[in-house]
């Protein structure tokens, strides 16, 4: 018995290396002076660590530009995503409307289209309403998600119907039952879902590079890309750019994993 | 205000988002899909012409799209169960009653699946680099001859696939760690009782325990592994040869490089239905196992 536990904390220390290897390795690299990294054997640390790669990153890639532009869109997709989705969630588990079993229904169908077969109309519907290359257009496909929608009926589900009937009787309007009394109960889930969309914003990257063409509008990832292609060579450099695009989901998952990890897990059990 | 207003005031907004940016496109793709809408139409709509199933028809005698389909499948059919063992395994571990801080451990594997793809397959990029990559100079110190990873159309493939592993290893650990809480500990009490050693118990209380949930991580894992995209993108652009051409990279390229928006149509449904019809035949086969 004490044998086996300890391989089993062998192995779980191995395969920890093995996950954050190439996270922590990054950010050495990154600190490299230029060339460094391309001798062999392969150099683990820097040996003169330099921030040059992040200043040229700002000065001449433009990364802090890049940098606001991932930021003001993660956040404005989860503004409007969860103003959009929580309210309808709510509406499918606790307000009575005509049509909803049947939507309901249509809903849970679509889920299975993926975006994809979207995309070319889309694209074509944002032409012509001059979406293309600004920022609307890129928000446009996460403003509403069925998925988002379903999460959020799953937790409104769980709010005591008596509690909303007292709140009725007492003459409250549905706007402020839903506002003081099912907001607060479902903090949790809004939180997780915050950060799921969040997450999904930040780390899109099909539909940006369809959607945009000035450099100047690129997020990390479509700009991280281009860069990649420019300076295959450039190893350092490039290790700063994904430590730039890394990091803030990183220090976000870190900071708000409790309600990430239990939104998944809870999820994953019921469903 | 009745309940009924306010249930349309509530769902309306998300509903009208939904059915303008997404239910109209997608039927829209499927009008597109049998026209040669390219870029002449985008010009000018008279250019448009319907033209019945020929795209689809042209598809299939088009080897390029035979090829990104044989590619795509390659890689969900290696690359699933693959990821699916790696995270078992390691949710069974991190399930052990012996392993200690298991708090940091799932946080330790859950980091890479937060990361952004085009910046991890940058860093994997390099690390699978011909020359200078710490997995060729491990494999060094094994006394294995370097491997031209992403240059050598056999083994791009494979990279990619380890990368994917690496990447998705942590979401599923930590949906299956869920699963693996519910199975009730007097099962594994009673099975050693019996005298069933590790593996018995794995195969006879563990996977039986968790199967819904296996089959539901499975699901989503194909629907995602068929999306590939950003890996190859950044990471081969598709070559060596082709070999690692997805069938949604053709369809970037056939819609949005050469701009045939009703043959990329005709990629995208034809994605579509092969999700759909693998979804259908998992849940068919899990469907017959449980009865």
């Amino acid at each position: 018995m004490r044998r086996r536990g300890l391989w089993v904390n062998a192995l779980l220390v191995v395969t920890a290396a093995i996950t954050l290897f190439p996270l922590v390795w990054m950010v050495a690299v990154s600190l490299m002076p230029t060339g460094q990294s391309a001798t062999y054997p392969p150099p683990l640390w820097p040996t003169h660590p330099t921030f040059a790669h992040y200043r040229e990153l700002w000065s001449h890639a433009g990364m802090a530009r890049h940098l606001a532009n991932s930021v003001l869109l993660a956040v404005l997709s989860t503004l409007c995503a969860l103003t959009l989705n929580v309210a309808a969630g709510y509406a499918f588990a606790k307000l009575e409307f005509p049509g909803r079993a049947r939507l309901e229904k249509s809903l849970l169908a679509a889920l299975v289209i993926p975006a994809q077969v979207a995309m070319l109309p889309l694209f074509l519907e944002l032409k012509a309403l001059g979406l293309v290359d600004t920022y609307a257009g890129v928000l446009v496909p996460s403003l509403a998600g069925i998925f988002s929608i379903f999460l959020v009926r799953q937790a409104a589900l769980a709010i005591p119907g008596e509690l909303i009937d007292a709140a009725r009787l007492d003459g409250a309007s549905e706007w402020t039952i839903y506002t003081r009394v099912a907001l607060p109960l479902m903090r949790p889930m809004l939180v997780t879902l915050a950060v799921f969309t969040f997450l999904g914003s930040w780390n899109d990257f099909l539909w940006p590079l369809i959607v945009l063409n000035d450099s100047e509008r690129y997020t990390l990832p479509v700009a991280l890309a281009a860069l990649s292609r420019e300076h295959v060579q450039d190893n350092e450099l490039m290790m700063a750019g994904s430590v730039v695009t890394v990091v803030p989901v990183l220090v976000l998952f870190l900071s708000l994993q409790r309600y990430y990890l239990a939104g998944l897990m809870a999820g994953a059990v019921k469903g | 205000m009745s309940r009924a207003v306010w249930g349309w005031l509530f769902a309306g907004p998300a509903l009208v988002v939904i059915v303008v940016f997404f239910l109209l496109p997608v039927l829209a793709a499927l009008v597109l899909s049998v026209t040669d809408y390219d870029l002449y139409a985008i010009a000018s709509i008279h250019n448009v012409r319907f033209v019945g199933l020929r795209n689809y028809a042209d598809l299939l005698t088009n080897p390029l799209f035979w090829q990104a389909l044989g590619n795509t499948v390659y890689f969900v059919v290696v690359g699933v169960p693959l990821s699916l063992a790696a995270s078992l395994g390691g949710a069974v571990l991190l399930h052990a009653k012996t392993a200690r801080y298991a708090g940091f451990f799932r946080t330790a594997y859950f980091a890479p699946s937060v990361t952004t793809v085009v910046a991890v397959a940058v860093i994997w990029r390099y690390l699978l680099h011909t020359r200078y990559g710490l997995i060729n100079y491990a494999l060094a110190q094994l006394g294995i001859a370097p491997i031209d990873w992403l240059g050598d159309p056999h083994w791009a493939m494979p990279a990619i696939i380890l990368f994917a592993v690496w990447k998705n290893f942590g979401y599923n650990l930590v949906i299956l760690l869920a699963a693996l809480g519910t199975i009730p500990a007097d099962l594994y009490e009673a099975a050693e009782l019996d005298g069933a050693g590790a593996w018995a118990q794995f195969r006879h209380v563990t996977v039986p325990g968790i199967r819904g949930t296996l089959v539901f991580v499975g699901i989503l894992t194909v629907a995602g592994y068929f999306q590939l995209f950003a890996e190859p993108y950044v990471m081969t652009q598709g070559g060596p040869a082709q070999s690692t051409l997805s069938v949604l990279y053709l369809l970037y390229d056939e819609g949005f490089k050469w701009w045939n928006l009703g043959r990329a149509s005709a990629v995208a449904f034809v994605l579509f239905l092969l999700m759909y019809a693998t979804a259908l035949v998992q849940a068919k086969f899990t469907q017959e196992r449980a009865s």
